[in-house]
């Protein structure tokens, strides 16, 4: 067999072949001649037609852009490669696309957000500053987050480490099918319906008073289930061969579990634990019907209304006048750098963690 | 410290499939026995049976007697995980722990098992290594992980994991079939060094390699494709090779087969 095919390659009467392997190239700054044509007539025949929002303008270039370079391409290189260059324009489009309202997001909260943001905003509460006025700050909003988070994460984490356990370690048959579908359900609740289920219960049933604790109640009900999935999904990339070397060693189960498989999985499992820290951080509809708000410190989760950043950048907006809305971007900005402070820290444990390669 | 292994009427099943079906056989304190047999005829699963690690896979049952010396591995009251303490297994593909150093995942087993005196583990560690042929490879970097190693230190980093617990039966499952010519035979001296110690069971497809090392040699065979696995015949190995007594043994040996 092998014997036939080089024989073939080496035969001269398919050299000519080889010409197939190299045809006319756009050079690599080619797409730049249609991406300025594109602006051109994008933008210029905008503005000519009168259309008002730079929106508009832009969406026209993009367009034109993708079409220009398919048709340069398909002119100078080919069918096939025409659709490679149609499908790398529409990535690129599409990447500008979801990057630029992040981008201008990013640069209103910082540019709006920094005016008042300082010391004196992170260190002082909003007691007896008058709502029409400037001053005050933002220090009982985020004790308050702090601790609901960190008391919801206390209680969704260890539930949630655990339902994960059991669906890839142990679950079997109907318990476990059953366990996961109430999970995927449990994903899909609304923020309200947390916290109206905790109200109910709590507050109406039980008859506790509004406190931080409650809300960091319903913030658990939603963090457990982003919890058991993404641990799940770790758990499953262990592979196999681990569990039954620690096992072969005489190792029991649960200690193999503990010692061989978590750790091999503890980087992705942080990750997916600060996500959903991230994640429940911002949310404000529990908080409103659960911890009621509180313009004064209270430090005390377990006892009295408190605040928390969303509601606070709900109240503040409310207010409805300039050093309000200061106030609500300045605390827009420290809710948004409470989340990356614990995305990065999440991705240093998830590397430090990492299995280890190399010598 | 080395025990002889005694099977009877032993049927291993995947749910309602039938992977080997009444197996008996007699395996010789400190000696080397060879399985072989065509892909698929259940060297590997009769393998797990032996230190009751086929229970693990999800539906794998087990009919039948193991005996260890006297003592029935599936009599009831038998704890499996002290069985696994007694009867060690190395795997086809080296699965070092990726989270550990070299020095942790020989200490692995002890360490695990809650079972050592702090100033003994690195002499145990040592010596393991040194009984695997590894110990000069890696003495000046027993800290580094040990994934950092080449495929054929990493298996016989798998293979001081395993002698570090002082197993009496050591199972290994084609531990040869990733590993260049030289490392094949660095294992296989091992083999020859630790067969003084230990009952050694070696699952390989390499005849020359069941020839060198194993004193006596078992062959499997199924009769067709989704029939479960029998054992056709236990000789010794150079009886095996010389004049087998069934055909089909000689016809798998000489490479006339199927
Ligand atoms: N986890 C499993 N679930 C279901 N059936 C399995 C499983 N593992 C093995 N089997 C089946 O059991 C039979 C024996 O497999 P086994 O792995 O023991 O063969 P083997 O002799 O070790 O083959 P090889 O030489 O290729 O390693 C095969 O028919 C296989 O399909
Ligand atoms: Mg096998």
């Amino acid at each position: 067999m092998s014997n036939i095919t080089v024989n073939k390659s080496a035969d001269p009467a398919s050299a000519p072949q080889l010409s197939t392997l190299r045809q006319a190239r756009l050079p690599w700054w080619g797409p730049a001649a249609p991406l300025a044509l594109a602006l051109i007539i994008g933008c210029g025949g905008g503005a000519l037609i009168g259309l008002e929002s730079k929106i508009q303008w832009g969406l026209i270039s993009a367009i034109l852009f993708v079409v220009f370079t398919y048709l340069l391409t398909l002119k100078v290189e080919g069918r096939r490669q025409a659709k490679n260059q149609l499908a790398t324009s529409l990535v690129w489009v599409c990447f500008l696309l979801a990057v630029i309202p992040l981008a201008s997001l990013v640069y209103e909260t910082v540019d709006r957000g920094s005016t008042v943001l300082d010391g004196y905003f992170l260190g002082h509460s909003m007691d007896g500053t008058q709502r029409m006025l400037a001053g005050g700050g933002v220090y009982h909003a985020l004790i308050g987050t702090l601790e609901q988070v960190a008391i919801a994460t206390l209680i969704a984490v260890p539930i949630g480490l655990l339902t994960a356990i059991y669906l890839v370690e142990y679950g079997r048959g109907k318990l476990a099918k059953t366990v996961t579908f109430f999970v995927d359900v449990m994903t899909g609740i609304p923020s309200i319906v947390a916290g109206l289920f905790i109200l109910s219960l709590w507050i109406i049933m039980l008859d506790f008073s509004y406190s931080g604790f409650a809300g960091a109640m319903a913030l658990a009900i939603l963090m457990m289930p982003v919890v058991v999935r993404s641990t799940e999904e770790m758990l499953k990339l262990v592979p196999n061969e681990l569990r039954e070397a620690s096992l072969a060693l005489g190792v029991p189960k649960w200690r193999t579990i503990i010692k061989v498989v978590l750790p091999t999985a503890i980087g992705g499992i942080t990750t997916g634990v600060m996500l959903a820290v991230a994640r429940i951080a911002g949310e404000s509809a529990p908080i409103v019907l659960l911890v009621f708000g509180n313009p004064a410190i209270n430090n005390n989760p377990f006892e009295d209304a408190q605040s928390s950043l969303p509601y606070y950048i709900y109240e503040q907006w409310q207010n409805g006048n300039e050093p309000s809305y200061d106030r609500a971007w300045a605390a827009a900005l420290v809710l948004i750098a409470f989340v990356m402070i614990l995305n990065l820290v999440a991705r240093g444990i998830a590397r430090w963690k990492a299995p280890k390669t190399g010598r | 410290m080395a025990k002889r292994i005694d099977v009877s009427g032993l049927t291993a099943y995947y749910g309602s499939h039938m992977a080997i079906e009444d197996i008996s056989m007699t395996v010789e304190p400190r000696s080397v026995t060879a399985f072989i047999g065509p892909s698929g005829c259940g060297k590997s699963t009769f393998l797990r049976t032996l230190n009751r690690m086929h229970e693990v896979t999800p539906g794998g049952r087990v009919e039948g007697k193991v005996l260890l010396d006297d003592e029935n591995l599936y009599g009831s009251g038998v704890d499996p995980v002290s069985v696994r303490r007694t009867i060690g297994m190395v795997f086809q593909r080296p699965n070092p722990f990726p989270t550990m150093s070299i020095f942790d995942n020989v200490a692995a087993g002890l360490r695990l098992n809650g079972s050592y005196r702090k100033n003994e583990l690195s002499d145990v560690v040592e010596k393991s290594l040194k009984g695997a042929n590894l110990w000069n490879e890696v003495k000046d970097r027993l800290n580094k992980p040990g994934s950092g190693l080449s495929g054929g230190q990493q298996q016989r980093l798998c293979i001081a994991r395993a002698i570090a617990v002082e197993p009496q039966v050591l199972l290994m499952d084609e531990p040869c079939s990733a590993l260049d010519p030289i490392s094949t035979l660095a294992i296989e001296d091992l083999v020859g060094e630790l067969k003084e110690r230990f009952t050694i069971v070696i699952v390989t497809h390499n005849m020359q390699q069941a020839a060198r090392v194993s004193d006596r040699t078992a062959f499997f065979n199924l009769s067709a494709v989704g029939q479960p696995g029998k054992l056709i015949e236990l000789d010794d190995t150079e009886r095996i090779f010389a004049n087998p007594s069934v055909q089909a043994t000689e016809d798998y040996i000489s490479g006339r087969f199927g």
